[in-house]
């Protein structure tokens, strides 16, 4: 099975973890992305992602290839949600095993941050106000066309996001 | 005896309006920039693409002989001035990149009427009358007297011709040196060339598939590339992302927005990212 997945459904992490076992290895080490209530200020109700899911799967799958080559870890794996999230979902799942902790730390890392930057994956947040927005694409486009600054009582303005 | 020519494409320009490089677009299967240095190289032995300093290393224009613009002066004459000081003792043929209806006759018609004894040779606007200073022969003499025109703070190479001595030709092809400014003119002129359109499948996602209205469409088209499609179609849908925010995927797999793009192809505009 591919080692970058996208799915519809929860991600079953203990499940995940399962397929990472092997007796070479001294350690795991595994990172869950979770939807928060809120993001720069505003208070989320909840999210929505989508992906352009061949390329984000290659893409994926590229960046698992690279965190194994890079730091000689045994397995690697990433799970990441689509559809209509609820609070306290995950929304991305990474999980590494190594024959030591501090190459599956590493590359754990290396994996969700490359993930975030890489893999065509948009995320739509709904807010408590009822206004919503692609994260990253909204206000950085109307920058694009205004520096002025927002008026006041504007609609949030999603922008750049980091899971905690 | 006069003067050795030489060829120089203003390439240097800003494209504010094109919104895009116009040395890069194409016409029917090449690049502006391309097109005219190959018309030049037909008539001249040495060709040079004039470019701003920060355009040097550009893959389309790398390839080319390259004079830098002088920077003490805006517009065509920064290019003009370059190349004067380049060779001083050559007489220039200055072709501007943005004019794809320039064809080998008019090159031809202006090189057998050029008169070295004046200051410059150049074409009489078919629609207007005034002189057309982009496609054009500078020779040695004007260098001093383009300088002399400069300090008084204008740049207009058209102005120096109208008070200078050139000789006015007439142009063989009326068309030839209408040049292209706007992404409607290109698509006009595409048109006009007989650039084919094909078929190209484009699917969006995230906010362009909301402002789109739709997930995918077939779009008949004569954008020769990825970039071009965009535009075209950031002005079909209103489109709020500008392309130097967007990458592009043809085919699955992640693009130059320089690409040919080839009849059949699937596009996606990506949107910047938010995984995780």
């Amino acid at each position: 099975m591919s080692a970058f997945r996208f799915t519809r459904v929860a991600i079953d992490g203990s499940a995940l973890r399962g397929e990472l076992l092997d007796h070479h290895c001294g350690g795991y080490a595994s990172f869950e992305g979770w939807v928060r209530n809120h993001n720069e200020g505003h208070e989320v109700r909840h999210l929505e992602y989508e992906a352009f899911e061949p390329l984000g799967m290659k893409e994926g799958e590229r960046i698992i290839a690279e965190a194994i080559r890079r730091f000689g870890v045994t397995r690697a794996l990433c799970v990441h949600r689509i559809g209509d999230l609820a609070l306290g979902d995950v929304a991305v799942w990474v999980g590494v095993s190594s024959p030591h902790r501090d190459e599956a730390f590493k590359a754990c890392r290396f994996i969700i941050d490359e993930v975030k930057h890489r893999v065509p994956i948009w995320k739509k947040e709904h807010y408590v106000n009822g206004d919503s927005g692609w994260v990253n694409c909204e206000r950085c486009a109307a920058d694009a066309h205004s520096h002025d600054a927002p008026a006041a009582g504007a609609s949030p303005s999603p922008h750049h996001h980091e899971h905690g | 005896m006069s003067a050795v020519l030489k060829g120089l494409v203003l390439s240097g320009g800003r494209s504010t309006r094109m919104q895009q490089d116009k040395a890069v677009l194409h016409y029917v299967g090449q690049t502006q920039l391309d097109r005219a240095a190959r018309l030049l190289a037909e008539q001249v032995e040495e060709v040079f693409v004039s470019v701003r300093r920060d355009q040097t290393g550009e893959p389309v224009r790398a390839k080319y002989r390259q004079i830098v613009d002088a920077e003490s002066v805006q517009g065509p004459l920064a290019g003009i001035f370059a190349a004067q000081a380049a060779d001083p003792d050559a007489a220039w043929l200055v072709v501007a990149c943005d004019l794809p209806q320039l064809d080998a006759k008019t090159l031809a018609t202006l090189i057998a009427g050029r008169d070295p004894a004046r200051l410059a040779t150049a074409y009489r606007s078919s629609q207007n009358q005034l002189p057309e200073p982009l496609c054009a022969i500078y020779e040695p003499a004007s260098a001093p007297a383009l300088k002399a025109f400069a300090a008084t703070g204008r740049n207009c190479p058209r102005k120096f011709m109208i008070n200078s001595d050139t000789l006015l030709l007439d142009q063989p092809n009326p068309q030839a040196l209408e040049n292209v400014n706007t992404p409607e003119e290109f698509r006009a002129t595409s048109q006009a060339l007989g650039a084919a359109t094909r078929s190209i499948r484009v699917q969006y996602f995230a906010l362009l598939r909301e402002q789109a209205h739709c997930s995918e469409e077939s779009v008949d088209t004569a954008a020769a590339t990825p970039r071009e499609l965009f535009l075209e179609l950031k002005a079909r849908h209103a489109f709020t992302l500008p392309a130097d925010m967007l990458k592009v995927a043809v085919n699955t797999e992640f693009a130059d927005w320089s690409q040919p793009l080839q009849a059949g192809d699937t596009v996606v505009f990506i949107p910047p990212v938010a995984g995780g």
